[in-house]
């Protein structure tokens, strides 16, 4: 079994790399939409992604990438495929949240930007977005952990990440447990780990800021 | 490329024939995972640490792992364990047990969705323990924990395609193995997309007018 740790550290190398692109992807898309909706003509288009992103499923979207763009011209290798995939996927969830928590801001705070004349652009990046951000970085840290667990199905598409690594395992011990118990664990302990850092990003935003300040 | 419409046409059968089992395991898991996660709120809600904790523990390892992990793992080892379940049995399972550890959390959040006063009350008018629960906690619990269990429903349809990765023949599998000999993936993948969309655009939309019916009543 110990040969087998150093496939599994790089199998965890590679579910971290895939996991730290898709979400890089996830959080630009859900800015560029979740601010751009704020455009009325940009806002059916936006409507459209993120309707088809969130109504179909990720492994469906992971192999119309992985098999369908190829056939359109398009030639990706399975990680970029997979990594496009699942940022496109997660960024339709992500824009909600940027749309939501920008909604919440309470009107009070547009209306004073406006009082103060600051362009509409200006007055979104120095008032809105800041106060905004707190709200947003709980359920994008749901999101992280979430889309973690997701990249297990780029290993589909022969992404060599940590569910790949236990599939060869299994082929060559023939023992699930053994193959994939440590795989489970691994996993497991990177969600906690994600978990962990985004409570302590909670906690550093939050910091001299309650309700009353609202 | 050229779309094949005459062979889209001939396709969609095959792929609607596997959106049935695609229903049944969305319907089977949803069974599953309402019991199970009644089962372990009752363990979560235990007075006694030596249940709690540990139903706890179970309900985080499998909340943090990938739900396409755990396919595997009981794919592969329940007949190791001499447990012969077909592989669509196998699905139904894992698809229960992944989600009823968040529908565990669904229903403790309803439960305590219900203001003490309302437990109180039922004291004060010297409710039985059963009718409490039956008559005035379940009844309110209810309402919040709907439009919540409506979106796990549909975040589990969206999630049935993992079966194929065990042999499962629903709608993915279906395509896939379509699309294998005829190599049409553009016709194929676009098609599930589809009814995918078909499906969840109006089941989201049906979550969302329950959400307005709760605030109304909230």
């Amino acid at each position: 079994m110990t040969q087998w740790i150093p496939r599994l550290l790089d199998g965890l190398a590679m579910t971290a790399q895939a996991t730290i692109a898709s979400f890089a992807l996830a959080v630009l898309v859900s800015f560029v939409v979740g601010l751009g909706s704020r455009m009325r003509t940009l806002r059916p288009f936006f409507r459209i992604y993120v309707e088809v992103f969130r109504g179909t499923s990720a492994l469906v979207q992971i192999f119309y990438f992985f098999y369908v763009l190829p056939l359109v011209g398009v030639q990706l290798s399975p990680l970029v495929a997979g990594v496009s995939a699942l940022g496109l996927n997660f960024g339709a969830y992500g824009s909600e949240i940027v749309r939501g928590a920008m909604e919440a801001v309470p009107r009070g705070q547009y209306e004073a930007s406006v009082a103060l004349s600051m362009p509409r652009w200006l007055a979104i990046r120095r008032v809105i977005l800041p106060q905004a951000v707190r709200t947003m970085i709980p359920p994008f840290g749901n999101i992280l952990v979430d889309l973690m667990k997701t990249t297990a199905l780029l290993s589909m598409i022969s992404v060599g990440d940590l569910a790949f690594v236990g599939k060869q395992v299994l082929q060559s011990e023939g023992s699930a447990v053994m193959a994939y118990l440590p795989v489970m664990v691994l996993y497991f302990a990177f969600a906690v780990l994600l978990g962990r850092g985004t409570h302590r990003i909670e906690q550093l935003v939050g910091r001299g800021w309650s309700e009353a300040t609202t | 490329m050229r779309v094949d419409y005459e062979y889209a046409l001939r396709v969609l059968p095959v792929l609607l024939r596997g959106a049935v089992t695609t229903f049944q395991a969305t319907i089977g898991g949803m069974a599953l995972a309402l019991v199970l996660g009644l089962v372990f709120v009752v363990l979560l809600r235990s007075k006694n640490v030596l249940i709690s904790y540990p139903t706890r523990a179970v309900l985080e390892f499998v909340r943090g792992t990938p739900l396409l992990i755990q396919l595997f793992f009981l794919f592969y080892v329940l007949p190791e364990w001499g447990i012969r379940l077909e592989a669509l049995g196998t699905g139904i399972f894992a698809l229960g047990l992944h989600y009823s550890t968040y529908i565990a959390e669904v229903y403790r959040a309803g439960i305590e969705s219900v203001p003490r006063g309302q437990w109180e009350a039922s004291t004060a008018l010297s409710f039985s323990k059963l009718d409490t629960w039956r008559r005035i906690v379940l009844p309110q619990a209810v309402i919040t924990v709907l439009p919540m269990l409506g979106n796990y429903l549909v975040a589990m349809f969206k999630e049935t395609p993992l079966l194929a990765t065990i042999t499962v023949i629903e709608m993915l599998g279906a395509g896939l193995s379509a699309a294998a000999s005829s190599y049409r993936y553009f016709e194929v993948f676009t098609l599930i997309g589809l009814i995918f969309l078909a499906m969840s655009l109006p089941a989201g939309a049906l979550v969302r007018k329950f959400e307005a019916i709760n605030k109304r009543y909230a």
